[in-house]
């Protein structure tokens, strides 16, 4: 195999190939593009991170004493629209997948490498969008930018905050346009739709939301924005119109964005979960067609965002109903889940315990999304911190867990460094008792009535305890992830090298060096074997006790 | 996309039509059909797109599955949009 | 380790300019595009869908209301600009064909001729939009007023706040319309000058190909947008 030596004698990868701000920030090469997105992501998760903790802060004591409560407003608007449109949402598909569909399906880069970096671009433009807004004094709305606070009521920097989320929103759907034309016409001979790993299959699913969803969410923010500023009259209630319009057009993308969010999740579990367990997935079939299956019923049941918001009680129970079909694939991915560990050789490595994580926390969040698709729970827990458990079990039990397992499973190939793994566990460990100290207090502070959104909640002090709970969990949570900030820094000058297969695991990511060449492929693979074929490799996870 | 190509003959078949139809829609608009004025003026836009994207846009002579599969994607999860919309504004009044 | 042997696979010499470096043939990359644009177009549906979304739940509530602004368009205006962008879909539609069989003078003309009807289409959207300001029909204006009366219930003024709504769609869509028609017209305008510098021929006019499709969905919109917004409810 040909291999470029560069002036030192060491191997060309896709990170010596070129040194230099210019081959970074015009670079069309993914791998770049990939960790241009995971620098701003880290920033923002920290940004969004930082607001938690003020939060989490104010609520140690009932009285609203630590902020203003229009303050308070801005510090849980700002957390959630950062942590959604700018850390959530881009995270796993734009930095690991971005690195890997490519590599994984044998192909030298995405489909349109110059629209990867225009997505790139966006995200940014839309980032300094909302750091901007923030430094100019916030936003008050909610994440959620209901009218007509948004549009008549506030004074804050809606504008500018709609307009970055506008953007992001472009740089979302770009991804996803890129990812869904590259996994239809740049497979490697061989590699067909049912040999592709399901990390694969989970950004297709994620990619159709993205381009289906986000363009409603696009024009919804558009109309409130010409609302505010030319007083068009859309959503306003004094000329006739229904908030509620706002809501439909909002949650019709918000609903399945929360599965652009875990999907790509989802296939990084599969991945670690195949790999740490030796077998290959259990139903590999419904695998797919259950992640398939949550996108398109992700789409059919925005509306129990709204149960008590003011729609008819019979689009309700529509809504309701459809609600619980949208569990079932979820449950099928569990259960493959757990039966693909069954009965495997199961070793403890970062990326597992952090997957093991995943599917119990995932699950927890999963089951509380079906007590709030019931109306009649749903009546009292609704804009509780009940709600507010159950997405950040989702997304944080979930999803970041995820994000977690596969930046620690992926790092070798990505930086061709080993991270260090006892760090690794601990660090897992502390974010798992720090998330479940988090929120776990709040489900019962939810169900006890305390309503979200609050700063203050002294007519309730029997809250408190709860409280100081979940703001000690926080902190320990936070700890949890700056290790990782640290030991993968450290690991890029001090970590061992990489092997090209450091978990002798499956897939044709494994089979290009650590770091790849920018190229990829040195030959176009030809594949002919199934994906997860652990049952044909020789050897354990190196390094399991 | 195809390789086919229309002949110029085909271009301007569909034009005319497309032209004509927007002449029926005039008309059709200034005759009292009741409740069907609606459904007469969607269903001849929906005949001149289906004209504009069969053959302005080759897809009649796609190769390609995916297209039309696009499209019928496309005109799906819109009919969702607004169907499963109507189902609360279409309801809010009962009971 | 894997047992399997990863095997060469035969590529196609680069001896085309346009192909780019990552795909494998020029065919591979033609299909990607044209999907590509298709997908772009799939979330342009979904883009303007939310506004006919609105719409519907607008006009179903109000249609007494709305039947009446819509009286205050000019139809005429309407239908001509309908007529201009389906001559401009002919225009597109020859300008690909042109690419097809190498015609590339014609192929600039064709191109230079869209871009005329397109700007015809703005202009005459121009002056409808300066008849709604004269006419006081802006919403969310203090001097809005519609003095229409409801189809068939003479006496009876349309209700100047859901005729308010009324134009707000209407400006909203037809504004979103016509951003989209100026892009379009950038776009080709881009497009022509390459044509006239020979940047296309029959084995490489696919921008050409991918920005006919946009500019047919954007007249696809109108022909939607026309019916809806001006001949809601028209007879005597």
């Amino acid at each position: 195999m040909a291999t470029a030596v560069v002036e030192t004698g060491e191997r060309e990868t896709y990170l010596n190939k070129e040194y230099g701000i210019k081959s970074w920030l015009l670079t069309v090469d993914h791998k770049r593009i990939a960790l241009l997105y995971l620098a701003g992501i880290t920033f923002f998760f920290f940004i969004g991170g930082f607001f938690a903790l003020l939060i989490r802060l104010e609520l140690l004591t009932p009285a609203g004493d630590l902020v203003q409560a229009d303050t308070y407003n801005k510090l849980f608007t700002m957390h959630g629209q950062v942590m959604v449109f700018f850390f959530l949402i881009p995270a796993v598909p734009a930095v690991l997948g971005n690195f890997l569909i490519p590599i994984m399906i044998g192909a030298k880069d995405l489909a349109f490498p110059r629209i990867n970096l225009l997505s790139w671009y966006l995200y940014i433009f839309a980032g300094i969008l909302m750091l901007y807004t923030i430094l100019a004094g916030g936003v008050d709305t909610g994440w959620t930018f209901y009218v007509p606070l948004s549009t008549e009521f506030l004074k804050t920097n809606v504008i500018t905050a709609a307009l970055a989320v506008f953007i992001a929103g472009f740089s979302s759907i770009f991804t996803g346009l890129n990812f869904i034309v590259t996994i239809h016409r740049m497979r490697a001979p061989g590699m067909t739709w049912n040999r592709l790993p399901l990390f694969v299959w989970a950004h297709y699913a994620t990619s159709l939301i993205q381009v289906l969803g986000t363009p409603v969410l696009a024009i919804s923010i558009v109309l409130v924005a010409l609302e505010r500023l030319l007083h068009l009259g859309i959503f306003n209630p004094a000329l006739g119109g229904d908030p509620l319009l706002f809501q439909h057009l909002f949650w019709f993308y918000s609903h399945p964005a929360v599965y652009i969010m875990i999907l790509p999740g989802m296939g990084i579990v599969s991945e670690v979960v195949c790999c740490f367990s030796r077998k290959r997935i259990f139903g590999y079939q419904a695998m797919a067609m259950a992640l398939l299956g949550i996108a398109v019923v992700g789409f059919l049941v925005w509306a129990h965002h709204m149960f008590v918001a003011g729609i008819s009680v019979y689009a309700a129970l529509v809504f309701s109903l459809l609600s619980y079909f949208v569990a079932v694939p979820s449950a099928i991915k569990v259960f493959n889940w757990t039966s693909t560990m069954y009965k495997g050789s199961i070793t403890y490595q970062t990326p597992m315990l952090y997957a093991f994580g995943f599917v119990g926390l995932f699950t927890i969040g999963g089951l509380t999304g079906l007590f709030l698709a019931a109306l009649g729970i749903d009546i009292h827990v609704t804009d509780t911190y009940f709600v507010v458990a159950h997405f950040h079990y989702i997304m944080v039990g979930g999803m970041v867990m995820a994000y977690m397992a596969g930046m620690h499973f992926w790092w070798p190939k990505i930086s061709g460094r080993m991270y260090p793994e006892g760090w690794g566990r601990l660090a897992a460990l502390i974010v798992f008792i720090g998330f479940n100290l988090t929120f776990f207090p709040q489900f019962i502070l939810g169900y006890m009535g305390m309503p979200r959104r609050y700063w203050d909640y002294s007519p309730a002090p029997e809250f408190q305890i709860l409280n100081v709970l979940s703001t000690a969990g926080a902190t320990i949570l936070a700890v949890g992830y700056l290790l990782p900030m640290i030991y993968f820094l450290w690991s890029m000058r001090y970590g061992k090298p990489a092997p090209d297969n450091p978990w002798n695991a499956a897939g044709l990511e494994w089979t290009v060096p650590s770091p790849p060449s920018t190229f990829n492929f040195d030959e176009q693979p030809v594949v002919t074997w199934e994906a997860y074929n652990y049952d044909e490799i020789e050897g354990e996870v190196p390094g399991a006790h | 996309m195809s390789e086919h190509i229309s002949s110029v003959k085909l271009y301007v078949g569909i034009w005319l039509a497309l032209l004509a139809g927007t002449g029926l829609t005039v008309l059709a608009a200034r005759i009292d059909l009741g409740p069907f004025n609606t459904i007469v003026a969607l269903s001849i836009a929906t005949i001149k797109a289906i004209l504009v994207v069969l053959f302005f846009m080759h897809v009649k002579y796609a190769h390609e599955k995916m297209t039309k599969l696009v499209i019928v994607t496309a005109i799906f999860f819109l009919f969702i949009l607004l169907a499963l919309s109507m189902a609360d504004y279409g309801t809010r009044l009962w009971s | 380790m894997h047992t399997s042997p990863v095997t060469t696979a035969h590529h196609e010499t680069h001896e085309n300019p346009a192909l780019l470096h990552h795909f494998a043939t020029a065919e591979q990359q033609k299909n990607a595009a044209s999907f590509g644009m298709w997908v772009f177009l799939l979330t342009e549906v979904m883009f303007f869908g939310g506004m006919f979304c609105a719409y519907l739940v607008y006009r179903y509530w109000y249609f007494g209301d709305f039947a009446a602004a819509s009286k205050s368009l000019d139809w005429r205006l309407g239908a001509v600009n309908t007529a201009v962008l389906i001559c401009s879909s002919l225009t597109v539609a020859m300008a690909v064909r042109c690419g097809q069989v190498g015609k590339q003078k014609a192929m600039v003309v064709y191109l230079a001729l869209t871009i005329l009807l397109g700007l015809v289409f703005l202009g005459i959207k121009g002056i409808e939009y300066r008849d709604k300001f004269v006419e006081h029909h802006v919403p969310g204006q203090s001097d809005f007023q519609l003095k229409e009366a409801i189809p068939r219930q003479p006496g009876v003024l349309a209700n100047q706040q859901h005729a308010q709504v009324y134009f707000s769609l209407y400006f909203a869509m037809t504004g979103m319309h016509a951003l989209h028609m100026i892009i379009g017209v950038g776009l080709f305008a881009f497009l022509t000058y390459k044509a006239w510098k020979g940047a296309y021929s029959p084995e490489y006019y696919t921008p050409v190909e991918n920005a006919g499709l946009y500019w047919h969905f954007v007249d696809i919109v109108w022909i939607y947008l026309f019916p809806l917004l001006y001949l809601i409810d028209r007879h005597p």
